[in-house]
């Protein structure tokens, strides 16, 4: 511990801090622009300009290393007069356009030029004026506000992993830009946009559509993958506006992928607003009532167990909850599926489907092994992660197939499964890897549990960790990655019928052996429909809503109250920020409505009933779930195949974005750079 | 200083010649391995050379691929020495320094002479696309002064007339021969003692 003065008063820091953090934790606050706690230090800014006592010149802050009795002062005039001649200097060649600038009322530089800045300007000369330089669909660029801090090339070059941002030119001419102006080709490419401190680079989609203080600011979960991510909804009105992160050191750190930032345009196109019933291939507007009725109907005449239901990818908590119960109670049926599509799922323990390491654990790993799975698609911050772990502990990476650039090298193997034969048996030189490893990571793709081997791969690999010892308390290596973000929530609430793994439900249903099919946010469903008749609950006109029969409109994410449990097993809250359009209704309110029309009994009395039932439901299953010993199970035929990663649409992976306008531009501006033909 | 940005004309792929490789691995060579990346700066100058004074994109984009960095960094490089072009300057690039010593022995009449003789403007090609000029800052040469210099080789003690001959040369396709254009040899002083020897109290 270093033993050091602020202010003149004394405190205790550890050492390897700098003289800025020293000062934070004394509690006192230090203007910057350019330092950034999860970015290298630049320095350059020099607006964290401090006293230090014996040192004739006032010292950055930011770059200086805490040393023992040092006497800092941050409250003299020296002080003082050396940020405001900064700030002078800033200003120099800022514009005065913060009436027009995106960035008003939450811009670094307008809030410290509040307390640093001089009234009038001394300078006679013309400010400097810079072109604009193109950096994609999502990022709005006014490079002649650009102070140079180079937060966004940082960011770019250290945690997003493409270095494709740069400072060109020097001396008042430097400019930052994209390499020949392309925009950057990262999932998370929009944190520069929080980055700036200043409106140099702010949100295409976002343009001058609000002020932040006329905004309402809610905090919650984002559903666009299963990481939940930790956000803010900003909506004015009914309008979701954007998203932003929230700081979760153990999930999202402070980063957002671009998906869960943009898709949000998409809650505003292809509503579904009222129920519709299909007459004669076109749909009509209906009200409640009369489509709850047919329903009821519809039920009451077919045999329970020639009626099936589907839940989707963004459906919170208790709606899954209570859309069992309905199941369960009011129709008699056990035909409840979570999955679209035949992927392998060992419900026995709760290992057998979460990131049992955590996102957290990646950092200590030393060695990670990539099955069937492209993380910087399937969950982009997690990808991160993994590359954050290769920085600092030059991490060890394998991957079974070649999946492109995952921002971090890995050496790959040739997809086929035979190598996972062999190193289960202990004769392929990864076996090795993995048994010297003292936390070895085991990360198995949404791909690779959907392969005809899945439950070979899944099952061998996992006794091989279990033989091994690589699954303990301490530490598990066992993970997945989740597909979405419902997903660990309806495997925790028994949303599968199956036995030994495959979709018992799904095969049924593509057998056409069901009447009524009930799709509860089910739009990634692939399935030809012949005499079913289709219930679809949900909030957007997608490929549910096409096959449907009856169309009862739901509430999307940002518009009602709801439990999401990430991938890690983590339960998280989502909160309202907005209601649902016109008609639609909340969607555990749509089934137990629907439950009291078919027998006059609710199932559940208010939201608060459902909460502590369904919170009450989950302790126990985890509690369950811990005592229960992790089995494996042995000798599965062995079948030659060779694992493909099906690269999923990134930007149009579920309803809500492929209605949103923005990720199709992304979507277009991926595409387009491809056929140039100038990125390798 | 102008601001610096690469020609709208470029061409399509650039490699090195065996000549220029041989260089560039030599040069790579003198630093620790996966440090290879230091020797962008010197890389950039050979494929200057090579490409008659000039860096297209192809060439930063070859010099990325070669020492196994992001095109950006050479590109950040690349733009911040006013020593690398990044348009053709023609095969001839004539630099004539007009830093005060210089100027005041009447380094303006050079540029008279080039205005003249090559083109117009600071930066613009000869009608035959062989040559262009530059005003640049100290040479160095300013014992000899005024002078400028064509690609390596430096011209010295020059007026309007001298400086017409030596471009008139250049555009036929001669080299006219460096150094002193009054007889000097190097920067020796002119019409008095060249040495000590001679001086009895020295």
């Amino acid at each position: 511990m270093l033993k050091l003065k602020v202010n003149e008063i004394d405190i205790e820091v550890e050492e390897g801090l700098t003289v800025l953090q020293a000062c934070e934790k004394a509690g006192v606050e230090i203007p910057r622009f350019c330092y950034h706690e999860k970015l290298s230090i630049a320095g350059n800014c020099r607006m964290c300009l401090v006293e230090l006592e014996k040192s004739p010149k006032p010292v950055a802050s930011c770059a200086m290393p805490a040393a023992e009795g040092m006497n800092i002062k941050t409250n003299t005039e020296f002080v003082e007069k050396a940020r405001k001649g900064v700030m002078e200097f800033l200003l120099a060649n800022h514009p005065l356009d913060c009436p027009v600038c995106d960035q008003g009322g939450e811009c670094d530089l307008q809030d410290q030029s509040m307390l640093y800045g001089v009234d009038k300007s001394r300078y006679k000369e013309n400010k400097r004026a810079v072109s604009e330089k193109n950096m994609g669909p999502l990022i709005k660029t006014q490079m002649t506000r650009c102070i140079h801090c180079t937060r966004c090339v940082r960011f770019a070059t250290e945690v997003a992993g493409v270095t494709e941002i740069g400072a060109i030119g020097r001396g008042e001419d430097m400019e930052i830009t994209t390499y020949l102006e392309q925009s950057m080709q990262s999932e998370l490419s929009a944190n520069v946009v929080d980055l700036c401190p200043v409106g140099a680079l702010t949100s295409k989609p976002y343009v001058f559509e609000a002020r932040p203080w006329e905004l309402k600011k809610t905090e919650s979960i984002d559903v666009m993958d299963a990481i939940g991510s930790n956000i803010r909804v900003d909506t004015y009105g009914w309008e979701v506006k954007r998203i932003l992160p929230r700081i979760n050191e153990d999930i999202n750190e402070e980063w957002i992928s671009d998906k869960t930032r943009y898709a949000c345009d998409g809650l505003l196109n292809q509503r579904l607003d009222t129920p519709y019933i299909k007459y004669n291939g076109k749909f009509e507007k209906a009200s409640w009532n009369e489509v709850f009725n047919i329903i009821k109907s519809k039920f009451k005449n077919t045999d329970k167990d020639k009626i099936c239901g589907m839940s989707g990818d963004l459906v919170n908590m208790e709606t899954l909850y209570i859309f069992k119960e309905f199941f369960n109670k009011t129709l008699g049926s056990h035909n409840v599926e979570s999955r679209s599509d035949h992927t392998y799922l060992n419900s026995k323990k709760r290992e057998n489907y979460l990131f049992n390491s955590t996102i957290n654990g990646i950092e200590e790993a030393d060695f990670i092994l990539l099955i069937g799975s492209n993380p910087r698609y399937e969950a982009t911050i997690l990808n991160a992660r993994i590359r954050k772990a290769y920085l600092q502990n030059k991490t060890k990476i394998i991957s079974l197939n070649n999946v492109g650039d995952l921002t971090y090298p890995y050496e790959s193997l040739n997809g086929d499964i035979e190598n996972i034969k062999r190193i289960t048996e202990d004769s392929h030189e990864v076996s090795s890897l993995i048994k010297k490893a003292k936390k070895p990571l085991i990360i198995f793709g949404q791909s690779s549990l959907k392969t005809k081997s899945a439950k070979y791969i899944f099952e061998s690999v996992k006794s091989f960790l279990k033989k091994n010892n690589k699954m303990s308390d301490e530490w598990n290596s066992l993970n997945t990655i989740s597909e979405n973000a419902s997903t660990v929530g309806s495997f925790d609430l028994g949303l599968y019928k199956t036995v030994d793994g495959s979709n018992e439900v799904l095969k049924d249903l593509e057998n056409h052996m069901f009447e009524i099919v009930y799709l509860l946010g089910v739009d990634n469903l692939k399935f030809e429909k012949k005499n079913e008749f289709v219930i679809y609950q949900g909030s957007h006109g997608d490929k549910g809503a096409e096959i449907a029969d009856i169309i009862l409109p739901g509430a999307a994410y940002t518009e009602q109250n709801g439990y999401f449990t990430n991938l890690e097993g983590k339960i998280q809250k989502a909160y309202k920020a907005s209601f649902p359009p016109e008609e639609a209704k909340e969607d555990w309110l749509i089934i137990n409505e629907l439950a009291e029309t078919m027998n006059h009994r609710k199932l559940f009395n208010d939201k608060d009933e459902l909460d502590s039932s369904l919170l009450n439901q989950i302790n126990l299953f985890i509690e369950k779930d811990k005592s229960i010993k992790s089995s494996t199970v042995e000798n599965i035929e062995f079948k030659q195949e060779i694992l493909k990663v099906e690269n999923e649409d990134y930007y149009y992976s579920n309803a809500i974005a492929r209605a949103s306008k923005t990720m199709l531009e992304c979507k277009t501006a991926k595409v387009n750079l491809k056929l140039t033909g100038t990125e390798g | 200083m102008s601001l610096r940005r690469p020609s709208k004309e470029q061409p399509d792929n650039f490699d090195f010649n065996p000549a220029s490789l041989e260089a560039a691995k030599s040069i790579i060579a003198k630093y620790p391995k996966d440090k290879q990346q230091s020797a962008v700066m010197a890389l950039l100058y050979i494929a200057q050379k090579q490409n008659s004074n000039w860096i297209p994109l192809a060439a930063m984009k070859c010099i990325g691929k070669f020492l196994d960095m992001p095109y950006i960094k050479v590109y950040e490089v690349a733009t911040f020495y006013t020593m690398y072009n990044l348009a053709p300057v023609g095969k001839h690039f004539i630099q004539i320094c007009t830093t005060t010593p210089c100027m005041i022995r009447g380094a303006y009449k050079l540029v008279e002479a080039c205005k003249e003789k090559i083109s117009e403007n600071e930066n613009e090609l000869s009608k035959d696309q062989s040559c262009s000029w530059m005003e640049v800052e100290c040479l160095g040469a300013c014992v000899n002064a005024p002078m400028l210099q064509i690609n390596d080789d430096y011209y010295e003690d020059l007026d309007k007339e001298k400086t017409l001959k030596i471009l008139d040369k250049i555009l036929t396709g001669e080299t006219p021969k460096p150094g002193s254009y009054r007889g000097r040899l190097n920067n020796e002083p002119e019409n008095n003692r060249k040495t000590l020897m001679d001086l009895k109290n020295a």
